[in-house]
């Protein structure tokens, strides 16, 4: 099995702990082996002046291009609040069935006060890396909300699903998987 | 609901715009296609169903409401969703007035974005939900080819289908163009005797010779012209149903022939001496008041009471309006198949027009005026321009409510005629009903073929 790599790509210095957990519930979701890239680069180009965000798009197109090249999926986080021209912002974005998410902190703490409970905070960062490498594999929304894989627009929507794929999602996931490794063959 | 059924076309003239849409859209399954401007959206309009329509409101050329105006005649059920940069209340109200679900300003809350598209997708399902309800409820109200949920219809139906298994003979009651044929039909189709033949005869089409020629045959020579033995309706209808429409429009000479034949269930050829017997079911019909025919002594009272054993009366499309929504939509279903024209149905105003007409020529009318409206009509929406009918509906100034039912009749066969300059064939299909009654109205009313008083005649009946 191909790996998949997390990068942080944040401002600030990265959560060792935080990474950690992501690696251990993305590893869980997908079955696959998860590492964790220190590389320093930094996308230079993706800051909007009049939005003060972060283009998500810009972000992506940087990933390919500087990714390991070993790996199969690249998830960067950032701490930089996101955003794609037509929304006000996105918690992340992913190729559909490519190579390159991305997903921000910026925005998962909303609706939590100053002594945020990490764990909250972590909860909500892992499902949304979950969801957006489950793009990256070729899944689109789910409409049961407990899925991973359902569109969280608000922190409700995060809080309110799990961290792992439903049973259909988990079998589609397997089915497109396979039918990778066909075409690959 | 299914979201891959779900079809967005995307409208904008930044690339961009388009780009991220479409991503964001596309991971919730939807089936989605962009279009840079206004006309090359129209011709994807034009070419593919498409569900959800998000247009831009400021684009170089052909602007978001332009859009909107073009796709609405093409593709009605199509919801629109207009997105501007610049929220105005002005735009807004133009927007909503031209028929847009709602818009959205630029960029867009996901949450606000997220719940409208799940808005319109269950608002889209429960449409589907309703069509495919009023199917099943179509089915419920129809009768073969009569269609009908008044109650009065309804009660039609019922005893048509009770009268239909037995062997006496029928009367169908009625206006020009209420169905009384297809009735007649229905019933024959219900009845035991499915396997026999229909055979229908106008008896106001033919002259009196030549209806009874034509009902009871005749033996070669019986007079100049016949040249051979001739089998009648009578006995082609043997083992069926005989339809005799037009049936108070027959002369006294030949109402006591059918007298004969309904007494006896015998008769002779004209010019034969030997008494033919047939299995004949009677479905006798009129538009006349057979009653008040047999008060003034134009019309044999016996008869009368032969062929009302059964009366069945068509009610006329202005007493029971509710019907005209229902029968455009299956009149429009069929014409499509026949004329090879997909049109989805007709705009708000013009289903007001239909609703307001008065129909003297009845549900044939409406389907000729529905006709005229699917070959006229530019659109897949029927305007109500393309119908050709009075704006509102209603009588013009000249016809004031003083004037009688007869009197509007006369002024609007006149009209008609003059038209279509004397083609009496022509002006018959527009008024809705067959040649030979609109003989019989120009006749009643001493109109000429040009649509003038005919003073000769009126000299004739006053001397």
């Amino acid at each position: 099995m191909s790996d998949i790599y997390l990068w942080w790509i944040g401002a600030d210095a990265a959560d060792d702990a935080m990474l950690r957990e992501v690696r251990s519930h993305v590893e869980e979701a997908f079955a696959r082996r998860v590492r964790v890239w220190r590389g320093p680069q930094r996308p230079v180009d993706a800051f909007d002046p009049r939005r003060q965000q972060h283009s998500s798009t810009r972000i992506l197109r940087w990933l390919l291009t500087t990714r390991p090249a070993e790996a199969h999926k690249t998830l960067a986080i950032t701490d930089a609040d996101l955003f794609i021209p037509i929304l006000t912002f996105v918690f992340g974005e992913a190729q559909l069935d490519g190579h390159a998410a991305v997903v921000s902190t910026a925005r998962l703490g909303e609706g939590l006060g100053p002594m945020t409970p990490v764990r909250v905070l972590r909860a909500r960062l892992v499902k949304e890396c979950v969801h957006e490498l489950g793009h990256t594999f070729g899944l689109i929304h789910c409409t049961r909300p407990r899925c991973v894989m359902s569109r969280s627009v608000n922190v409700n929507d995060v809080d309110a699903k799990a961290a792992a794929l439903c049973q259909d999602c988990r079998a589609r996931y397997l089915e497109l998987e396979e039918r990778g490794t066909k075409a690959h063959d | 609901m299914t979201r891959e059924r779900t079809r967005i076309l995307i409208v904008d003239d930044e690339e961009i715009v388009r780009e991220s849409l479409s991503g964001w859209l596309e991971k919730d399954g939807y089936t989605l296609a962009t279009a840079p401007d206004g006309p090359s959206a129209i011709a994807r309009i034009k070419a593919e169903p498409w569900s959800i329509l998000l247009v831009d409101l400021k684009m170089p050329g052909m602007d978001g409401l332009q859009v909107l105006d073009e796709a609405k005649k093409i593709q009605p059920d199509a919801t629109a969703v207009i997105m501007t940069a610049y929220a105005t209340v002005d735009t807004a109200v133009v927007a909503m007035k031209m028929g847009a679900f709602d818009y959205l300003v630029k960029p867009f809350d996901p949450e606000e974005l997220s719940l409208m598209m799940h808005k319109i997708v269950s608002q889209q399902a429960l449409l589907r939900e309703n069509l495919l309800l009023r199917k099943v409820l179509k089915r419920e109200y129809r009768f073969r080819d009569l269609l009908s949920k008044s109650q009065a219809m309804q009660a039609v139906f019922e005893l048509a289908r009770t009268a239909a298994r037995s062997n006496s003979t029928i009367l169908v009651l009625g206006e020009s163009g209420t169905g009384k044929e297809l009735l007649a039909r229905a019933i024959h189709i219900e009845s035991p005797r499915n396997q026999g033949p229909f055979v229908a005869v106008s008896c106001a089409a033919l002259t009196e010779t030549l209806l009874e020629s034509e009902l009871f045959g005749h033996e070669k020579g019986a007079f100049t012209g016949a040249v051979s033995r001739r089998k009648g309706k009578f006995e082609v209808a043997d083992g069926g149903t005989l339809f005799l429409d037009e049936i108070g429009d027959i002369s006294s000479k030949l109402q006591l022939d059918l007298l004969r034949v309904l007494e006896d269930r015998k008769f002779f050829r004209v010019g034969g001496s030997e008494p033919i017997e047939v299995d004949v079911r009677i479905i006798a019909a009129t538009n006349r008041d057979l009653k008040k025919a047999v008060e003034e002594g134009r019309f044999r009272e016996d008869l009368y009471y032969r062929l009302n054993v059964i009366p069945i009366k068509l009610t006329p499309l202005r007493e029971r309006r509710e019907d005209i929504p229902l029968l455009v939509e299956h009149f429009l279903e069929r014409l499509g198949v026949e004329m090879n024209r997909d049109v989805d149905g007709v705009s708000a105003e013009a289903m007001g027009l239909l609703m307001a007409y008065d129909w003297p020529g009845n549900v044939r009318e409406l389907r000729n005026v529905l006709e005229r409206g699917m070959v006229v009509a530019q659109g897949k929406v029927i305007q109500a321009a393309d119908l050709g009918l009075a704006p509102g509906g209603a009588p013009r100034a000249e016809e004031s409510a003083t004037a009688s039912l007869d009197e509007v009749e006369r002024r609007h066969i006149c009209t008609v005629l003059h038209d279509t300059s004397g083609n009496v064939s022509h002006a018959a299909r527009i008024l809705g009903i067959d040649r030979a009654t609109l003989y019989n109205k120009m006749k009643k009313y001493q109109i000429k073929k040009t649509g003038e008083p005919d003073d000769d005649e009126q000299a004739h009946a006053t001397v």
